[in-house]
């Protein structure tokens, strides 16, 4: 069985993949950042964790082979397949508060991810509080040995994807990222196509 | 649905966001000061609010109020102390690693830079930092990565998380990524990580001023990239100094744009509390 959603920009989706099938991301347009998180299907409690990921693979950026691990330990998530190389897991999603720091006070009342995130997990009982460190697929986020970090231009080009196959049945929320204050979404946000199939 | 956006308004977004970039990256290497001299001078008894020591393996929580400072000194090596903050106002404003450091375009977080929640507000103010070797991004050690060691006796920074987090009503969804203090981890350039020992010296110590109130928990455990993991560290010492006047020109408020406008952030929560 395969289904087949497609993603408007700057809009968020969620859906279950179940233990064994395999969850296709893929950036439609090129260079868009794609914000997701993983909460286990039975236990929203037991959620991705970025930092326990990192530090099991000793390496900082998600790609072919990283397995994603949960708060609690356990892999919920195994990547199989990456066309455009490197995605970060350590600078979060962008929110209207954050946009101020980063950009400008008169960024304030711009749509962001973190607004999309409240409204999604809104529907699966959850609240900001449940927003976990999200993984950005096709963001562009270097991290230099002096500690330098950067949102870069994406390299992702049209039709990019990233696979992974679910090793539990999960929840998985995506935030197609509405920022258009930084390159990550080539200043111009599109829509992506999620797949899930098996 | 995809409705373009034209050439001009991407061109506009682009050249302030070099702009932004360029600025706070050459900031980052270049402007910050020296770190701070060991050992720690003493405190006057006057000037302390609190005192605890905090045993290898365990954990605490406390609070601070706004303006106080947490002194943080390990007594002997192999202490990464792991940090997690809550507002008191509103418990679901809390730390945020990731945009902590997204907004200051670094991972080095040491003397001179702050600790943002997911409001956009600064939590804390790094005031004093001899160390300069802090870890942002890989968590504290946990069940999985001690059951190496083959001690069923050893405890662990993620329990001791869930065990704070719960002892101010908080659970285990509430922890957010940890801040681990005296745990130099680095990027390689192929993005692997490297512990380096040599960035730390005996007589370490951190000061963070909580620029809101705060409820905090701390875990005194190795880190779990330390070539040391499996030993139990000596215990921390942790004092809290009684808030002074912070001038108009310190440095955590007014080294970086970035933390200018959060601060902005803080004063404008402040004024609607007291309207």
């Amino acid at each position: 069985m395969t289904e087949i959603f497609d993603i408007p920009a700057e809009k968020p989706w969620s859906g279950i993949v179940k233990k064994g099938q395999t969850i296709r991301i893929e950036d439609t347009y090129g260079q868009q950042a794609i914000d997701t998180l993983f909460y286990r299907a039975d236990d929203f409690g037991e959620r991705y964790s970025s930092q326990d990921t990192l530090r099991t693979q000793g390496s900082a950026y998600i790609t072919t082979g990283s397995k994603l691990v949960s708060n609690e330990g356990r892999v919920m998530m195994t990547v199989t397949a990456d066309t455009s190389g490197r995605h970060d897991t350590s600078a979060g999603c962008c929110s209207c508060e954050s946009n101020t720091v980063r950009f400008g006070h008169d960024t304030l009342y711009q749509h962001a991810c973190r607004e999309n995130f409240i409204m999604e997990l809104s529907r699966h009982g959850m609240t900001k509080r449940d927003i976990a460190a999200n993984i950005n697929f096709f963001m562009n986020v270097p991290i230099s040995a002096n500690g330098a970090m950067t949102v870069d231009d994406g390299i992702s080009a049209p039709c990019d994807h990233v696979e992974m196959v679910a090793e539990m049945d999960v929840l998985c929320v995506i935030s197609n990222c509405p920022q258009i204050n930084n390159p990550c979404n080539g200043f111009d946000p599109t829509p992506i196509r999620v797949t899930i199939e098996g | 649905m995809h409705i373009h956006r034209t050439p001009d308004q991407i061109a506009a977004d682009r050249q302030r966001y070099e702009e932004h970039q360029r600025v706070g990256l050459e900031f980052a290497p270049s402007k910050l000061p020296t770190p701070t001299p060991r050992p720690a001078p003493e405190i006057a008894q006057d000037d302390i609010v609190a005192r605890d020591l905090l045993p290898g393996g365990w954990y605490t929580t406390m609070r601070l109020s706004k303006g106080e400072t947490l002194r943080v000194s390990p007594r002997g090596a192999g202490s990464a102390v792991a940090l997690a903050a809550w507002s008191v106002a509103d418990r679901s404003e809390r730390m945020n690693l990731p945009d902590t450091v997204k907004l200051q375009w670094t991972t080095d977080l040491k003397k001179g830079r702050v600790i943002f929640s997911d409001m956009g507000r600064v939590m804390l103010s790094i005031v004093e930092d001899s160390a300069g070797a802090h870890d942002a991004l890989t968590g504290g050690s946990t069940a999985q990565t001690v059951a190496a060691y083959g001690d069923p006796k050893l405890r662990n920074t993620r329990d001791n998380m869930v065990l704070a987090a719960a002892k101010l009503g908080l659970g285990r969804g509430d922890i957010p990524p940890l801040f681990n203090l005296f745990a130099p981890v680095r990027v390689q350039s192929e993005g692997q990580f490297e512990w380096r020992e040599g960035m730390l010296t005996q007589g370490d110590w951190v000061a963070l001023r909580a620029e809101m109130d705060l409820h905090i928990a701390l875990s005194n455990c190795p880190h779990p990239l330390d070539p040391r993991g499996a030993q139990v560290p000596d215990a921390v010492e942790l004092t809290l100094i009684k808030a002074v006047p912070v001038p108009p020109d310190d440095l955590c408020r007014t080294a970086t744009a970035e933390a200018k406008r959060g601060f902005e952030n803080n004063a404008k929560m402040e004024g609607q509390r007291h309207d």
